[in-house]
């Protein structure tokens, strides 16, 4: 058998990928993932990062809301130091229909969430930043996830498993036999070298570019691309989620992820050639800080860190309003549906989710493979996850953990004592806000497929804070440049790093974030020279 | 107002724009590795903490909540309020029996004073002090300072109806220390204000203004102190008194911190709150007073500015009172924190640091070699009295000594 020939390819290296080439590596097939750029840029990384409990479909979707809370039990159990578990609040406000609640509650329930309904007053007493104008609340076990990290663990959990991942690598056409596909033609943008690689399957998790991919294998899923713009605040205004108890609408939800807090979304169509410029539009980030202020006051004076859009995988129904579409899994046999054999697409579902898509995915892909063997994503943790809460991982390890130990704990559970801490330059720090040291930072080079400060700061949160890169990216940038043997290269990585965090902070320009980002232009441009 | 007009943090932590500035310059950071400086303890720290209150760090207690961080941040942000805040609202850690003895400065003066004569002599003793050190972690080189066997408060008490004669009036806010270990400085206060044409009057019952509590984690009874002081401050004020002050500490704890820190609101009495030195050169720059010095005073002094009247910005008004003394030889000495900060520099684990602190400047006052050092804080005097030969005095004490009467 040859180097380039495997059981199955993945294309799309986004949180339905990593799982999927998790759930096939675990079976005990040889698997290839191929991703255009790196890990969670698509959907993936540009979401609330809510752990859904299913309360948000329990209305409208039982099914889903069903998916939704199987998994998210799920995920606290095999995914522990990705998860938090915040629980969250349906708050209805006093122009709100109050009898939704009551419809909302009976929903959960059949959904098989576990639901509750407050005294408004417990429910501010538990989460202060809540509208104190509240009438009604509903409490769900939603919760925060770390897309980055959960992306990032089923990468390595594959890999572990012997599958094999080409970040950087575009799928630029299909290798046909018949009306079978074989293989894919891929282009390396960073080597810019073209490669072909062989399998019996090849699984289409693409997100909303599987549509583009579909079309290179030369069928067809009719996707609808929905843009979401969201808001990051510079800290975390509340501790547990807030939702807006109606039927799902613009900036409706609050989201408490590691040190910060997110508000979303909107849902604008969008053509498919703007699916990778997605920008915030002044419309937007109006409409995000007016309806988010609804739900937490403070909202309309918290500092704002960046904002951000990400499209969303969603499949074509009848209907023009994007909300209404099914956000329930969609998994394509296409040798069923249009005769193509060789290819599955994988696509729909939630960040939530992901596992069961992966699963459902892998067991096609098994079936074709006459391979019998069970699925066990849902019980083997994934690594560095214990079960077990941050605070246990750390005081398990040190007697009195830094500040720096506590933070690196929280992003990599026990995984944390992979890092070198041996010397004094192995514990200080990079990234002062997020506390990242350099230790983490070498460990994350050597180990995680790190190829510049973006890819760096998928993994480690570094350029993440505040700060947006102020004081960490030319550190960074400089373990990079001895990691990778090359100052040019690293040179041109910090600019690009740069400007993409420019890029965030742009829609919401002004006050604080205005400010630092002038003093940042300051430091780089005329200090550094950069 | 808008959405997002204005944006407010509490004590502004989200305006840090991450310069470090503060963390340069902090008179910790060069000398004790285990603290993470101003702004990893405040402002960076403040959002870990929001996020899980476990990412409070215990050496946060290594903050001299000196203030420095605060004077010279550009954005506004009350580093050191963060910091504090953060131990009182996550520290967990109890008082030790030592930091309780440090932190109750009145109720342990109000136990010494009647012993004064004996209590003086046992706390210089050296077997004394290795015993402290053994037992209480005081560290030993530290001399405890002397009890005044009659308390300030009794003395004017007694000369409350001279004092009354007087057209003009200011109550004084005297402290702990002129009470019950240097009423000297309080009688020189008198003696200055009534050559002013004021008479002195003491509050209706002042308390410990608080600080010692707050650095010893016991802000609550702190806050008691606040709630009692602001009181019988309102009660001075809606007389139409000012209320003067000779110690830097108290003064800026009761206008800074009671707000900032514990939630005590100072609004009715902030204003007319004033260190002495301010008032009386607001009074003679302005000619509504004079003051007779004698013909042959002569003293080359150097002024020592304490931290938290750096805080205040006040120190202007000290320099350039001891400068309008005639026969003054006047030297500013750097700004450097002295290091003790007050019962910091009394525990042992501290002590060191302490002296490394204070260094730059003891150096500094040995190559000026003057008669005798200034400056407006107790605790600054404690240190730089220990580290070096000379005696240092309150700037009312010096001004008391050259009056010509």
């Amino acid at each position: 058998m040859k180097n380039n020939e495997y059981d199955v390819i993945i294309v799309g290296g986004g949180i339905t990928g990593a799982g999927t080439a998790r759930d096939c590596a675990m079976r005990g097939l040889r698997v290839l993932l191929v991703e255009r750029y790196d890990i969670a840029t698509g959907a993936t990384g540009r979401n609330h990062g809510l752990l859904h409990s299913g309360a948000r479909y329990a209305v409208t979707d039982q099914e889903s809301a069903n998916e939704c809370i199987r998994e998210n039990m799920i995920l606290r159990r095999i995914a522990s130091h990705c998860v938090d578990e915040t629980d969250g609040f349906f708050i209805t406000l006093p122009e709100d229909d109050l009898n939704y609640q009551t419809k909302f509650f009976e929903s959960c329930l059949s959904a098989g969430i576990h639901a509750e309904i407050m005294d408004p007053k417990e429910a501010l007493r538990m989460e202060p930043s809540i509208n104190p104008d509240i009438i009604g609340a509903v409490k769900v076990p939603d919760g925060s996830v770390d897309p980055f990290r959960l992306c990032a663990a089923n990468m390595l959990d594959a890999k572990l498993h012997g599958a094999q991942v080409l970040l950087y690598s575009e799928v630029t056409g299909f290798i046909k036999d018949g009306d079978r596909i074989v293989g894919i033609k891929t282009f390396n943008h960073q080597t810019h070298k073209t490669g072909e690689y062989y399998a019996n399957i090849t699984v289409n998790a693409a997100g909303i570019w599987g549509h583009h991919i579909a079309e290179l294998a030369g069928v067809n899923i009719d996707m609808v691309p929905a843009k979401g713009a969201l808001l990051i605040f510079a800290h975390r205004v509340n501790g547990i989620v807030i939702n807006r108890c109606r039927k799902p609408s613009n900036a409706d939800i609050l989201v408490p992820g590691d040190t910060v807090c997110i508000i979303g979304t909107t849902s604008t169509k969008i053509p498919f050639d703007k699916c990778d410029t997605v920008t915030v539009t002044p419309d937007e980030v109006n409409l995000l800080i007016e309806e988010g202020a609804k739900l937490a006051p403070a909202l309309a004076s918290t500092r704002i860190l960046r904002a951000f859009a990400g499209v969303r995988p969603l499949v074509a129904a009848d209907s023009n309003d994007s909300r209404n579409i099914s956000r329930g899994i969609v998994c394509l046999d296409h040798e069923k549906r249009e005769g193509l054999k060789g290819f599955i697409s994988i696509t729909g579902g939630k960040l939530t989710t992901y596992r069961l898509m992966a699963e459902m995915a892998t067991d096609l892909v098994c079936e074709k493979l006459s391979v019998n063997k069970p699925c066990e994503t849902a019980n083997a943790p994934l690594p560095g996850s214990d079960g077990k809460s941050f605070r246990e991982v750390a005081q398990k390890i040190w007697d009195n953990p830094t500040t720096g130990q506590k933070a690196a704990a929280g992003r990599l559970g026990t995984g944390v004592t992979n890092i070198p801490a041996a010397s004094s330059l192995d514990q200080s720090l990079i990234c002062e806000c997020e506390q990242v040291s350099v230790g983490e930072i070498n460990s994350a080079i050597e180990r995680w497929d790190v190829n510049g400060l973006r890819d760096l700061r998928r993994r480690t949160r570094v350029g993440m804070g505040p700060c947006q890169g102020e004081l960490c990216s030319c550190r960074a940038a400089g373990l990079l440049a001895k990691a990778h043997g090359c100052t040019d290269r690293a040179r041109a990585d910090l600019q690009r790093f740069m400007t993409e965090r420019w890029k965030g902070m742009y829609p919401i320009g002004w006050g604080d974030a205005l400010r630092e980002a002038e003093y940042t232009q300051w430091i780089y441009k005329h200090v550094l020279g950069v | 107002m808008k959405p997002q007009e204005h944006t407010a943090s509490a004590h502004n932590f989200e305006e840090c724009m991450k310069c470090t500035i503060c963390t340069a310059y902090c008179p910790v950071v060069p000398v004790n590795p285990r603290y993470p400086g101003p702004k990893q303890a405040g402002p960076d720290g403040e959002r870990l903490r929001l996020k899980d209150p476990y990412f409070f760090n215990q050496a946060l207690k290594y903050c001299l909540n000196c203030k420095r961080c605060e004077v010279v941040c550009p954005s506004g942000v009350n580093v050191a309020d963060i910091i504090q805040s953060a131990r009182i609202k996550y520290g967990k850690e109890q008082p030790k029996l030592r930091d309780w003895m440090l932190a109750n400065t009145d109720f342990m003066g109000h136990l010494a004073r009647p012993f004064a004569p004996i209590v003086n002599g046992v706390t210089g003793l050296g077997v004394t002090k290795t015993v402290l050190d053994a037992t209480l972690a005081i560290d030993k080189h530290r001399t405890f300072p002397k009890y005044s066997y009659k308390s300030f408060e009794g003395w004017l008490k007694r000369r409350s109806k001279e004092q009354a004669k007087f057209e003009k009036q200011v109550a004084y806010y005297h402290g702990c220390y002129v009470n019950y270990n240097n009423p000297q400085l309080g009688r020189d206060f008198v003696k200055v204000m009534n050559a002013l044409g004021y008479g002195v009057q003491l509050l209706d019952h002042e308390k410990c203004c608080g600080v010692a509590l707050i650095a010893n984690g016991m802000s609550q009874k702190a806050t008691k102190n606040a709630v009692h002081n602001v009181k019988a401050l309102q009660k001075a004020v809606d007389a139409g008194l000012k209320v003067l002050t000779t110690s830097s500490t108290c003064t800026m704890t009761i206008r800074e911190e009671y707000p900032g820190l514990l939630q005590v609101d100072n609004s009715g009495v902030r204003d007319s709150i004033l260190l002495a030195t301010r008032f009386i050169w607001q009074l003679l720059e302005s000619g509504q007073a004079q003051l007779k010095f004698k013909k042959d005073y002569h003293a080359r002094i150097a002024y020592h500015i304490p931290c938290h009247l750096e805080k205040l910005g006040w120190g202007i008004f000290s320099t350039e009172l001891l400068k309008m003394i005639p026969g003054v030889e006047f030297t500013l000495l750097d700004s450097n924190c002295c290091g003790i900060s007050g019962t910091y520099g009394f525990k042992k684990e501290n002590y060191e640091a302490s002296q490394a602190i204070g260094k730059p400047l003891f150096d500094q006052i040995k190559s000026v070699n003057p008669d005798f050092v200034a400056c407006d804080c107790e605790t600054c005097k404690w240190q730089l009295e220990m580290s070096t030969d000379y005696a240092v005095k309150h700037p009312i004490t010096i001004l008391a000594e050259a009056l010509e009467y």
